[in-house]
């Protein structure tokens, strides 16, 4: 059971080796996209890693809800409505939306999540000791 | 100019492991201009051997349906230069293979010693416009020609055979 110094640890490691940044650069308030520079090709290979890291199993859009944001449904004019900002919040509870909610252009979605958002995504998957 | 890096499987082991053979030589066009009089396989062809051999293996996986291209190097280290005369043996192990992509670990030896390593991904391209840019016939072509049915063995160890529906596909109605 991994301590949450831990958890924090092994996510640092997986996106230096998956985005080839620099340790320091891995900050918990770092967004994935915007800060790290991780475009559509890196998320695959973190989902990887991360599975690999926490022995854990992470199927296609739980991270990173891909479904959500490209239904006809859930999206209008380029931004998410109210039904589909519900739907993102009940699937990624650890993640903060409300920035986003304010003004949910889809495009932006992506600067969304931020490496604390990672570790938490994580600490809920396995069982983590303080 | 023909793009194949590597020129024989020596194995090809189904969705686990391939290695193959790419033997450097002075009757290489590219090696004149890099450079004229110092002869050097840049490493961005020895990388691009390396994505075929594991390109390959990922793609006879998916018994041919899959594009699969060479999408990121998340990491690379070179311990030489790659020179006419040298025979660099490609081995290339799958880590994972998913819908979307699938990546492999990859090192390059002449003989004993390490010359690279490698982590390559590759991503699967289902946009149904490619079509026409992969035939059926190219990889058929290219797996006969390195050899992989005359090393390779399926899952369950039996010899590597072509997927029949690629066959067919080449063949035309299952003749």
């Amino acid at each position: 059971m991994p301590t949450k110094d831990e958890v924090f640890q092994k996510i640092q490691t997986a996106l230096v080796d998956a985005l080839g940044v620099d340790e320091e650069d891995v900050k918990p308030e770092a967004t994935l996209v915007g800060d790290l520079g991780a475009e559509s090709i890196d998320f695959l290979d973190i989902v990887f890693r991360l599975e690999k890291a926490f022995d854990i199993k992470i199927p296609r859009g739980e991270l990173f809800p891909e479904d959500i944001l490209t239904d006809s449904k859930y999206v209008q004019d380029g931004k998410v409505t109210e039904h589909g900002l519900s739907e993102l919040r009940q699937r990624m509870p650890f993640a903060n939306l409300d920035e986003f909610s304010k003004n949910p252009v889809v495009q932006d979605f992506g600067n969304l999540l931020t490496v604390a958002d990672m570790c938490r995504f994580v600490e809920g998957k396995v069982e983590v000791t303080d | 100019m023909r793009w194949y890096w590597i020129d024989r499987f020596l194995e090809f082991e189904s969705g686990r492991r391939a290695k193959a053979i790419k033997n450097v030589s002075l009757a290489e066009e590219y090696l004149h201009d890099n450079f004229p009089y110092y002869p050097i396989m840049p490493a961005s062809l020895v990388i691009e051997g390396l994505a075929q051999t594991g390109g390959l293996l990922i793609c006879e996986h998916g018994q041919f349906r899959e594009k699969v291209v060479l999408a990121k190097v998340p990491k690379v280290t070179f311990y030489s230069e790659a020179v006419p005369g040298d025979t660099l043996i490609y081995t290339t192990t799958v880590e994972y293979i998913k819908d979307e992509g699938a990546m492999v670990t990859a090192t390059s030896h002449k003989g004993d010693a390490l010359h690279a390593e490698a982590e390559i991904v590759f991503a699967h391209l289902n946009d149904p416009r490619l079509g026409s840019l992969f035939e059926p016939e190219t990889f058929l072509r290219m797996m006969r020609l390195l050899g992989a049915f005359e090393v390779g063995h399926a899952a369950d160890g039996s010899p590597l055979r072509p997927p029949a529906k690629l066959l067919e596909a080449v063949n035309g109605t299952g003749a």
